[in-house]
């Protein structure tokens, strides 16, 4: 097809670069600087799409982000394809594919439109009401199928390939949208020297203006508008501390002037460089904000107002100036307002023939009446709309008068394009994100920002300064005056003051009051006439709502969807409100405005997740010994952000004989294990071993230099919150371990304690989890592996269990800590973290001779397990005493205090009735019963029967030959020998409550 | 027995035009007063900041503030203890805390004319000259990792990560660098 529809001259584009592109399968052209709308317009095309709900057929009503009907699908490739975007805001690029949506098998003739006649029958709120029965039927029958037949765009079936890039920005002025209030904002803030960013949702600065007529008189500073333009960007363009954004949208106002940007970079090219991220998302923290963000032209509501070719009056002007495209060729005009008079004359100079205009005030003519009339358009005042006709093109309107709700003077008029202008609705989207106060102003028929609850000003037609000139010198004045704020020597963090935030401008008309609500029909008038487009409410919709008791505007919005999604009611809200108004007979503010949700257009996801995916979407945690485990082939395990060998498979080796192996090797020669990852805190001076006093359960003074001790964490109030091996290096210095995933919670407690309890300690914490590689040798070898590495006495006399020496191995500085968390001989070498590969490599080669044999964290949970050691966390919950593990030992009793002691003391913390850690045998040995399960007192307890407790730890024991478990059972130290009962797939076994303390109950070997 | 006082392998970084890694080096937390700053000030040859946020730096080694009794100190790498036993001595009898990190953490070097629109990437704070300049140091976030910024030149930041942050750091820091255009 061609372009028939394009003017010989004029508009924003360039005629002489060709743009092919499809829509739905069918090639077009267009030119470079088109949208798909304007392109489609250009071509004759204005059905693109269909209604939510009903199917209807829907062309463009508007021209920019509050497009509600045409929602297209644009596609790349499988991977890359973006569902309801708008027409209007996709811009035109070489090859576009665009799709249709919500329409099959095809958009011309859509077998769902048998809802349009069904429309009786499925009014708002029909789903609540109807299907009621079956009940289970909604959620498994009715809920998908009306969700299959409802919606729009379907999502992307692949993975998005895309990249996505963040970026935090600072300044001293946002300005958001540069129309010609925020251009002068962002010239006045620049002028003054202050850091500004100005971001506009558009290609091309320069909003209104950018559509005006370049044949009219409208001047700037003595320029031709077009001329200002240009020469206002270039200086903004030019001055360093200026950031220009176009393509961006400022999707969401957060506390303390942070807003969020998308920057879409790659959308509007042919063929993007893959390295390059198609979006941006911003997080601009501003000392000062102005919301330059205009006005919404508002539709009118009245019987078949949502045809295509029915279009504001404005997006025609925009067709027409900006694109160079004839919207219709033969027009009628419906206003409540002037700004449609100037619209349908420049439409006329560019030869649209201008059937008639219909104005809904009067009876009286307005000034532009007159004017319109000499040109030869016929104007019929005190009118309303009865009626429109046309399948996929409007084709007639029908007007009249009405005296006394009966029509007269009715007229037909054939036409393929209607305009209206309902008047204009300030955006104040993201003030009200702000939590800025909307006043109603009476005399404009809108809400308009009030009092701001951050620093943030309003400028231009989004607070009602309408006219071009008040809008340019009321853009200065907030610009001006957000650089004197935002670069004030003595800032306050409250909002601008009263001074501040007063307008440089009143509100002035220049954008008439305009009307709200529906047209008035004469009695029993039929057609339906549509208040929001994108979710296909009417009129009847919302006096429904009102007549089955709904008051509340954010009840109605609810029932009927007016103003949700996507669209969050931008063309629709205040025509909803005038219907609600007069069907409650309350005043508009009466009624009130719902909420406006961010973000103002739909963002990606892509943008929201960033950098953040695949590698980059959390860090991973690697030991200075990582390497070495991979290439002996560990399988890892996710700890927190840690990965951590979970065992070392040799070739085909499952799991299970791994385990087994490892946990052998260990008990009868050496296993070495990387435990790096465990937390280390290093508690320094003279107050250190107070701190300790306090904040553990144990007695840490007796503790003498070079000697550990098992150390006892609990919250304050009074359940285990971490462990550790606790050692005292020097005098006022000590070395403590924790949890690995409790390493950062732990200092935070300790920093909280110390900096808000007892800020008087003269004592101090470092992290030094990673200063350290930590190398453990554990086994009756250990001894004899590091011997020959090591300038410390190894035997049990000189080093015995629990105890630190400091030295070197092979050269190395070294903390060499005697301690077990196997129940075997064992030491934990601890060197700085580079030479962790070095040292471990040369400790492996000494082992050898010892078979030594590496072992991972789930081996060391089994070899744990034998011995009854606890995993915080795994074998605690969080509700679990000292007492209840079987750590009451470890408690300093003599103490006056710690951190836990007072909750201690409570009676239903030292209930004997209380879940206490046991052992659990299984009478089948071969039986491995699942950590989770309940435990019963009785064989075949049946809900509700209450469980005993459950099973914290289970695994086969190879040195034992048989299962072992753990279990927190109540009252279970006094139940050992008992049988009770855990469930298994399948049926239940019985189990038999022991010592949780499985090998070497005498810990001989601990000691050797 | 074998030596190996040398055999150090500090966490591996690709460098790039942006980004490259410092060699080892040794490196202290010192906590405690102002004696404590006067003290370890002499035994450096060093100022040690009580500005907020602010580094000195002396000829081979800088002291950086991190708190108002914290100080992060860096020396070029040398064998222990050099470094720290003369600044322990110098520290007898004084409430306060020495700790080595040397191992702890690793320098990164971003560089280059879009070196701050690079760490804008992830760092939420304003690396503008006016707010964040030469000589001023922090910890901060970088993405999900917690570092110390310190920017040494105006088109310069040196970046403290800890170890096992440095790989994920690095990698964020590449990824950002396509995002620049």
């Amino acid at each position: 097809m061609n372009e028939g529809l394009r003017t010989p001259e004029g508009g924003r584009i360039d005629r002489s670069r060709v743009v092919h592109f499809s829509f739905d399968g069918r090639a077009y052209t267009g030119v470079a600087g088109d949208t798909l709308a304007s392109a489609l317009l250009a071509n004759g095309v204005h059905l693109m799409g269909r209604s939510f709900k009903y199917h209807r057929p829907r062309g463009v009503l508007a021209s920019g982000a509050e497009e509600p009907n045409a929602l297209v699908a644009v596609r790349r490739d499988a991977a890359r394809y973006t569902p309801n975007l708008r027409a209007t805001q996709v811009e035109l690029y070489e090859g576009l594919e665009a799709h249709s949506q919500n329409r099959w098998p095809s958009l011309a003739f859509d077998l769902g439109a048998v809802n349009d006649l069904l429309a009786p029958f499925i009014p708002a709120g029909f789903y609540y009401k109807t299907f009621m029965w079956p009940r289970s039927a909604w959620q498994s029958l009715y809920e998908p199928r009306i969700r299959a037949a409802a919606g729009l765009g379907r999502a992307p079936t692949e993975a998005d390939p895309d990249r996505y890039a963040s970026r935090y920005g600072h300044c001293d002025v946002l300005i958001v949208g540069a129309g010609p209030a925020g251009l002068a904002a962002a010239a006045a803030a620049a002028a003054s020297g202050a850091r500004v960013m100005l971001c506009d949702e558009q290609n091309e600065f320069g909003g209104s203006l950018l559509a005006a007529d370049p044949h009219g008189a409208t001047a700037i500073e003595g320029r031709p508008a077009a001329q200002w333009l240009k020469q206002t960007l270039a200086a903004l363009g030019s001055n360093a501390r200026v950031t220009l954004l176009p393509r961006t949208t400022a999707f969401g106002y957060f506390p303390h002037n942070l807003l969020g940007l998308n920057e879409r970079l790659t959308d509007h090219l042919a063929d993007p460089h893959p390295e390059v991220p198609r979006e941006r998302q911003w997080q601009v923290r501003a000392r000062e904000v102005v919301l330059a963000t205009g006005a919404i032209e508002r539709p009118l509501v009245f019987p078949g107002n949502d045809r295509p070719g029915i279009m504001l009056a404005g997006a025609a002007r925009t067709w027409l100036n900006r694109y160079a495209v004839l919207p219709g060729t033969r027009a009628v005009v419906v206003t409540a307002c002037d700004e449609a008079y100037p619209v349908a004359l420049e439409l006329q100079g560019a030869g649209v023939f201008i059937a008639s205009i219909a104005d809904v005030r009067g009876p009286e003519d307005g000034p532009w009446a007159a004017k319109a009339r000499a040109a030869g358009i016929p104007v019929l005042t005190g009118a309303t709309v009865l009626g429109t006709a046309g399948r996929r093109r409007v084709n007639s309107i029908l007007l009249a008068r009405l005296q006394d709700g009966e029509p007269s003077d009715t007229q037909t008029q054939p036409c393929d394009l209607v305009l209206m202008c309902g008047g204009f609705t300030p955006s104040v989207h993201l003030f009200s994100q702000s939590r800025g106060k909307l006043l109603w102003d009476e005399g404009l028929q809108a809400f308009l920002p009030g009092t701001p609850a951050e620093r943030a000003r309003s400028a231009g037609a989004c607070r009602g300064v309408f006219a071009l000139g008040a809008a340019l010198a009321d853009g200065a004045a907030a610009g001006a005056a957000a650089a004197r704020e935002a670069t004030a020597a003595a800032r306050t963090g409250v909002c601008p003051s009263g001074a501040a935030a007063t307008p440089a401008v009143q509100p002035a008309a220049g954008g008439g009051a305009g009307f709200a609500g529906a047209l008035p029909q004469p009695a029993g008038a039929r057609g339906r006439a549509f208040v929001d487009w994108q979710n296909d409410v009417t009129t009847r919709d919302l006096t429904l709502a009102t007549r089955e008791g709904f008051r509340s505007i954010e009840h109605v919005k609810r029932y009927t969807t007016t103003g949700m999604a996507t669209d969050q009611g931008k063309t629709s809200n205040l025509n909803a409100l005038g219907i609600v108004s007069r069907a409650l007979g309350k005043a508009i503010p009466e009624v009130g405005l719902t909420s406006f949700r961010m973000p103002y257009t739909p963002v990606s996801f892509g943008g929201f997740a960033g950098p953040a995916r695949g590698e980059l979407f959390d860090p991973v945690r690697t030991t200075p010994m990582h390497e070495w485990a991979r290439a002996q082939g560990a399988v890892f395990e996710d700890v927190g952000l840690w990965k951590r060998a979970r065992y070392f498979p040799r070739g085909a080796e499952h799991m299970h004989a791994a385990l087994g192996r490892e946990c052998l090797a260990v008990r009868n020669a050496c296993g070495i294990f990387d435990a790096s990852t465990l937390g280390k805190i290093e508690v320094v001076g003279q107050d250190a071993v107070t701190f300790m006093n306090r904040l553990y359960v144990n007695a840490w003074t007796s503790l003498a230099v070079g000697r550990c001790r098992y150390g006892l964490l609990l919250r304050d109030d009074g359940f285990v919150y971490d462990d550790g091996v606790v050692a005292r290096v020097s005098e006022n210095r000590f070395h403590v371990t924790t949890t690995t995933g409790g390493a950062p919670r732990v200092l935070a407690m300790m920093e909280d304690y110390l900096q808000t309890e007892w800020s008087d300690l003269k004592v101090w914490l470092t992290s030094t989890t990673e200063e350290w590689a930590v190398i453990a040798v554990q086994g009756p070898n250990a001894r004899a592996v590091l011997a020959g590495l090591v300038d410390i006495d190894l035997a049990a006399a000189a080093l015995p269990h629990m105890s630190v020496a400091p030295g070197y191995i092979c050269g190395v500085p070294m903390r060499l800590f005697r301690v077990s968390f196997t129940g075997e001989l064992g030491f934990e070498v601890n060197v700085p973290a580079d030479f962790g590969p070095a040292v471990w490599e040369a400790i492996w080669d000494a082992g050898q001779a010892h078979g030594i044999t590496p072992y991972g964290t789930e081996t060391m949970h089994v070899l744990r397990a034998e011995k009854g050691y606890i995993i915080v966390g795994q074998d605690t919950d969080g509700t679990v005493t000292p007492d209840d593990a079987g750590l009451g030992w470890a408690i300093g009793k003599n103490k006056p205090d710690f951190v836990g002691k007072r909750s201690l003391a409570r009676p239903a913390m030292t209930s004997p009735q209380r879940r206490q850690l046991v052992g659990l045998l299984t009478t089948d040995p071969q039986t491995v019963v699942e950590e989770g399960t309940q435990v019963m007192a009785q064989a075949g307890a049946r809900a509700p029967a209450r469980a005993l407790g459950h099973i914290t730890s289970s695994y086969h024991s190879a040195v034992l030959g048989r299962s072992i478990a753990l279990g927190l059972v109540a009252g279970g130290r006094a139940r050992t020998g008992q049988t009770l009962y855990v469930s298994i797939p399948g049926g239940e076994v019985p189990v038999e409550v022991a010592s949780p303390v499985f090998y070497d109950p005498q810990g001989r070997r601990l000691h050797a | 027995m074998r030596d190996l006082s040398a055999a150090r392998r500090p966490p591996l970084v690709s460098a790039s035009t942006a980004l490259h890694a410092l060699p080892p080096a040794t490196r202290y937390v010192l906590r405690g007063g102002a004696d404590v700053r006067a003290a370890a000030g002499s035994a450096l040859g060093l100022a040690i900041p009580a500005t907020a946020c602010r580094a000195t730096v002396g000829a081979d080694r800088a002291a950086l503030w991190l708190g108002p009794d914290e100080w992060l100190l860096i020396a070029p790498h040398a064998p222990p203890p050099a470094f720290g036993a003369a600044l322990a001595a110098a520290l007898e009898g004084l409430a306060h805390s020495l700790v080595d990190v040397s191992h702890r953490q690793s320098a990164l070097v971003v560089s280059g004319p879009q070196a701050a629109t690079l760490l804008a990437a992830g760092c939420p704070l304003d690396l503008d000259a006016s707010a964040f300049p030469v000589g001023m140091c922090t910890r901060t976030m970088l993405a999900k990792a917690e570092v110390v910024l310190w920017r040494t030149e105006p088109q310069v930041f040196r970046v403290e990560v800890w170890r096992s942050f440095v790989a994920y750091v690095a990698q964020f820091l590449g990824e950002a660098a396509r995002g620049i255009i």
